[in-house]
């Protein structure tokens, strides 16, 4: 049994844990699995086995105009939110990394809550401020939801990235001369690289699925997952299958690379 | 050892927009769940406590919520029971794989909710993939129908999309366990078992706790699984929230109960903060 | 007599000493992928003996521990406990019990709870655990700690929690994996001293691994000197001191002059340096302690060799100095004397012929 002996001697109990892990890896994949598969099947969604396999349905996505155009809202989106988020997420990281002031735990705990809290809350609590303001609802309103929602994950990203900066590097910059801004910039911010892109990256990714909190800041644009309710309120298609297909190939290398920027970053300290 | 004026323009900015879009949304919403509606579909600011009476008296809504801590609670448990085994197998026995696995878990997490609950209904359907596999291989006769449309459902996609979520936390504070005590354990003559019991798992129930607690508040506050896959019988507090705000037009009452929600996760959060202090030893 | 044969007949004198052999490492090799760790490893271990496994870092020492402890497996080779095939058995099972380096005491537990753990899982009666793990804390003086958690106990505190936890569980043999390396200097000495007395107290064998030779001499009935993933020499303190068998453990231990030199005709040349010896012709190279080399006392003696130099550096450690001395060819001999003299320039130096001790080469291990 491994369990820190050198070499893997596979008992009883050690086995009970592969079947286990290998069950949850199926289930964890198998719908993604089934989903792309039937992206292919020519009857459609459901019934089995799939029977002869097309790209008639990816040829309908391309021709669909409404879903490109929520495309295109997506990226906008994202790209503003990305901006918003890292723009107050980063000092935020920093305010809390290194500043003492009052009400700091209260920040904090603002700061994080909408990592955590159901996303039907924020949206919610938003929308009631844009009807007060008296603005309406449009794609700006779901740029300042995820904005908000998401200032939380550039700033744990950060935050994570500070702890490991050493503080003998800073130390050492202002020995020799260097006062605090330009210590911050030639140190601490090119320290910070990789957990800001990696933030950015991830940012952008949860931007582009998001429904919760859009769901309650839509106007009359839709964004990607927004319009995909919308089709799924009528009705499944495959279509719906194909375009899934596509999102999940790019969230996954979204991810993929997300992690390897982590990993790098842990291996530079 | 940072300057004022550093400090000023590092804090301000992010403390005045988090003051603005998210300190005074919840104190709005808290205005709002003392108003109340006029017939005329327009919001009135007279302050009373009706909508948090309405709460108390109509059953529906609290049915609903305890339905909804029900769904919650066994979604945690699933999701606990799925991804702690993993979690452990990750960080004791994967060895070099260790990192190629994590990787692999954390993908499905990423990937839209909403194209993994739309796989999930079309899999479960009476049309679905495996309705018609199961009467493909003659194991039954006619569809499920329990399998759409149901709590079960709801449950199922839930652990689905939740599981990797729990499974962060307790794989963090597994890893976290220094080797040396296990080795230590060990050498006391504890088997593998034993030093499970005895040594990794108490010391990786903070990872436990908040594993349990992001499982369970977000499956509580969840409205799209339901409104999928729910079916009538299906129904969680928040697609109560929701219509109140769409067709049922009562922003007021939908505001008192996203309050109350509100209230609900913060005190778990503060409740499983505490919990995790004291179990963690570090 | 042959350099060689000096060398087996130092070692094998120790190795069979006339108590039974408790622990016995035959041909033990361990490698890591490429990296090869330790190489052709045999050992014996007595009953009731106190043995360090000496060595820098990366000798290979901490891997041998291990393996004896049950956390890696050897690569090649047996371990015999007794009548036993030790490397064969799970480290649950072995009557052996190791103090960690850091300790590793149970965040989660009291010092109470984790010095009866092994007590507990091996599921003796209760009124027997309390009995033995009070008698155990008594033992290392830490009673008063008994229901504190271990981080609110220091670290000196912690290793002695340690030693009891493993103690309390009568095995055959203890590891220590350095356990002092983490203490300053005097509680280390401190330590030094307590750990060996409770060790004659308890009796039974102790395997303690460092790379402090000071520590090991102190402690020791034997020192097993590790380099590169093998054995140099393995002898009770004072034989590896004043008789060591390579050029290694001459230096490795102590301070020593090394001299080059060679062999005719039953006269030694070492540079400008030169005695009788009944060897054989050939290179050969010497260790002399500075503690053996003197100011010259005008004595006229045979045996006794001459040199003369000028003193580059005197360095004082308090009850004796240590004096470089450049002789006129250029080559150094460091002298010990008792720090009694001010500053000195042109010195003469006088050492014992006999007190030139023959090692071997040590060459380099890849």
């Amino acid at each position: 049994m491994e369990l820190l002996v050198s070499e893997t001697r596979f008992d009883s109990g050690s086995r009970w844990l592969l079947c286990h892990t290998v069950a949850v890896f199926a289930f964890l994949y198998l719908p993604i699995a089934v989903l792309i598969l039937y992206s292919f099947n020519g009857e459609g969604v459901g019934g089995f086995p799939p029977h002869h396999l097309t790209l008639d349905w990816y040829r309908t996505l391309f021709a669909d105009g409404p879903i490109w155009d929520s495309v295109l809202n997506s990226l906008q989106v994202a790209f503003a939110a990305m901006a918003i988020s890292l723009t107050f997420g980063v000092p935020a990281a920093l305010a809390l990394e290194r500043a003492q002031f009052p009400g700091k735990a209260l920040f904090r705990r603002l700061v994080l809550l909408p990592l955590i809290l159901p996303g039907i809350i924020t949206g919610l609590s938003l929308l009631m401020l844009f009807n007060v303001m008296g603005s309406k609802l449009s794609l700006l309103t779901i740029v300042l939801g995820h904005g908000t929602a998401l200032i939380s994950v550039a700033t744990t990203e950060v935050f994570a990235g500070l702890q490991k900066l050493d503080r003998a590097q800073e130390e050492a910059s202002l020995d020799l001369g260097a006062n605090y801004w330009q210590t911050f910039w030639r140190i601490t911010v090119p320290n910070l690289k990789l957990p800001i892109i990696g933030a950015a990256l991830l940012i952008f990714t949860l931007s582009m699925d998001e429904i919760a909190v859009s769901f309650f800041l839509i106007g009359r644009d839709n964004t990607l997952p927004l319009e995909i309710w919308g089709r799924l309120r009528r009705g499944i298609t495959p279509e719906i299958n194909a375009v899934s297909t596509i999102i999940f190939v790019f969230s996954l290398v979204a991810i993929v690379f997300w992690y390897r920027l982590r990993v790098r970053g842990e291996g530079t300290t | 050892m940072f300057s004022r004026a550093y400090k000023a323009a590092v804090t301000l900015p992010p403390l005045v927009w988090v003051t603005v879009f998210l300190l005074m949304p919840y104190l709005l919403m808290f205005c709002y769940s003392f108003w109340s509606v006029s017939a005329s579909q327009t919001i009135v600011h007279s302050w009373n406590l009706d909508n948090y009476g309405q709460l108390l008296r109509v059953d529906v809504y609290w049915q609903t919520l305890l339905r909804s801590m029900w769904i919650a609670a066994r979604v945690t448990v699933f999701s606990l029971v799925l991804g702690y085994p993993l979690a452990y197998f990750l960080s004791f026995y994967a060895g070099k794989k260790k990192d190629l696995l994590y990787q692999l878990v954390i993908i499905p997490l990423w990937v839209s909710y909403l194209v993994r609950a739309y796989a999930w209904k079309t899999i479960l359907g009476s049309d679905g993939v495996l309705n018609t596999l199961l009467q493909y291989v003659h194991l039954t006769k006619h569809p499920l129908e329990f399998l759409l449309y149901s709590p079960f459902a709801v449950v199922l996609t839930l652990t689905h999309i939740y599981t990797p979520f729990s499974f962060l936390p307790i794989y963090a504070a597994l890893e976290h366990i220094p080797r040396h005590l296990v080795e230590a354990s060990h050498d006391l003559g504890a088997t593998p078992g034993q030093t499970f019991w005895k040594v990794i798992l108490p010391l990786s129930i903070p990872g436990v706790v908040a594993g349990a607690t992001f499982a369970f508040v977000l499956s509580l506050g969840d409205f799209l699984a339901p409104l999928l896959l729910g079916g009538p019988s299906g129904i969680m507090i928040s697609n109560i929230v929701v219509s109140l705000f769409g067709a049922a037009y009562n922003w007021p009452l939908g505001a008192a109960i996203s309050f109350c929600m509100l209230l609900l996760v913060v005190t778990l959060l503060v409740f499983s903060e505490r919990l995790e202090k004291k179990w963690s030893f570090s | 007599m042959t350099t060689s044969e000096m060398a087996v007949i130092t070692t094998s004198a120790s190795d069979r000493a006339g108590r039974d052999s408790l622990l016995s490492i035959r041909k033990v090799a361990k490698h890591f992928g490429k990296n090869v760790v330790l190489r052709d490893i045999s050992l014996d271990v007595a009953e009731g003996e106190f043995l360090t496994i000496l060595g820098e870092s990366g000798s290979g020492k901490t891997t041998l521990l291990r393996i004896i402890a049950g956390f890696e497996t050897a690569s090649a080779g047996e371990v015999w406990m007794g009548e036993e095939r030790l490397d064969r058995q799970p480290p649950y099972r072995r009557r052996v019990n190791t103090v960690f380096q850091h300790y590793a005491l149970f965040p989660h537990l009291t010092v109470e709870q984790n010095v009866a753990y092994g007590l507990r899982v091996a599921k003796r009666p209760e009124v027997e655990i309390a009995s033995r793990v009070a008698e155990a804390l008594e033992k290392v003086k830490m009673s008063v700690y008994a229901k504190s958690k271990p981080s609110k106990i220091s670290g000196g505190q912690q290793q002695r929690i340690a030693l009891a936890r493993a103690l309390v569980n009568r095995p055959r043999l203890l590891l220590l994996d350095e356990p002092l390396s983490a203490l300053d200097a005097n509680l280390r000495r401190q330590m030094q001293v307590e750990l060996k007395s409770l060790q004659r107290e308890v009796g039974i064998s102790f395997i303690f691994v460092t790379h402090d030779q000071e520590e090991a001499m102190v402690m020791s009935d034997r020192i097993a000197l590790l380099r590169s993933g093998e054995l140099e020499q393995v002898a009770t303190p004072r034989e590896i001191y004043g008789r060591p068998a390579t050029a290694y453990a001459a230096q490795f231990i102590g301070h020593t002059n090394l001299l080059k030199g060679e062999v005719r005709g039953g006269t030694v040349r070492c540079g400008l340096l030169t005695w009788a010896a009944a060897l054989p012709d050939g290179p050969a190279l010497f260790s002399l302690r500075p503690e053996n080399v003197r100011l010259a006392t005008g004595n006229s003696a045979a045996g006794i060799v001459r040199a003369r130099g000028r003193v580059r550096h005197q360095a004082f450690h308090g009850a004796t100095e240590l004096i470089r001395v450049e002789c006129a060819d250029g080559s150094v001999l460091v002298v010990r004397t008792p720090g009694s003299g001010g500053a000195l320039n042109d010195v003469e130096l006088e050492f014992t012929a006999t007190d030139a001790i023959l090692v071997r080469e040590s060459p380099e291990r890849i």
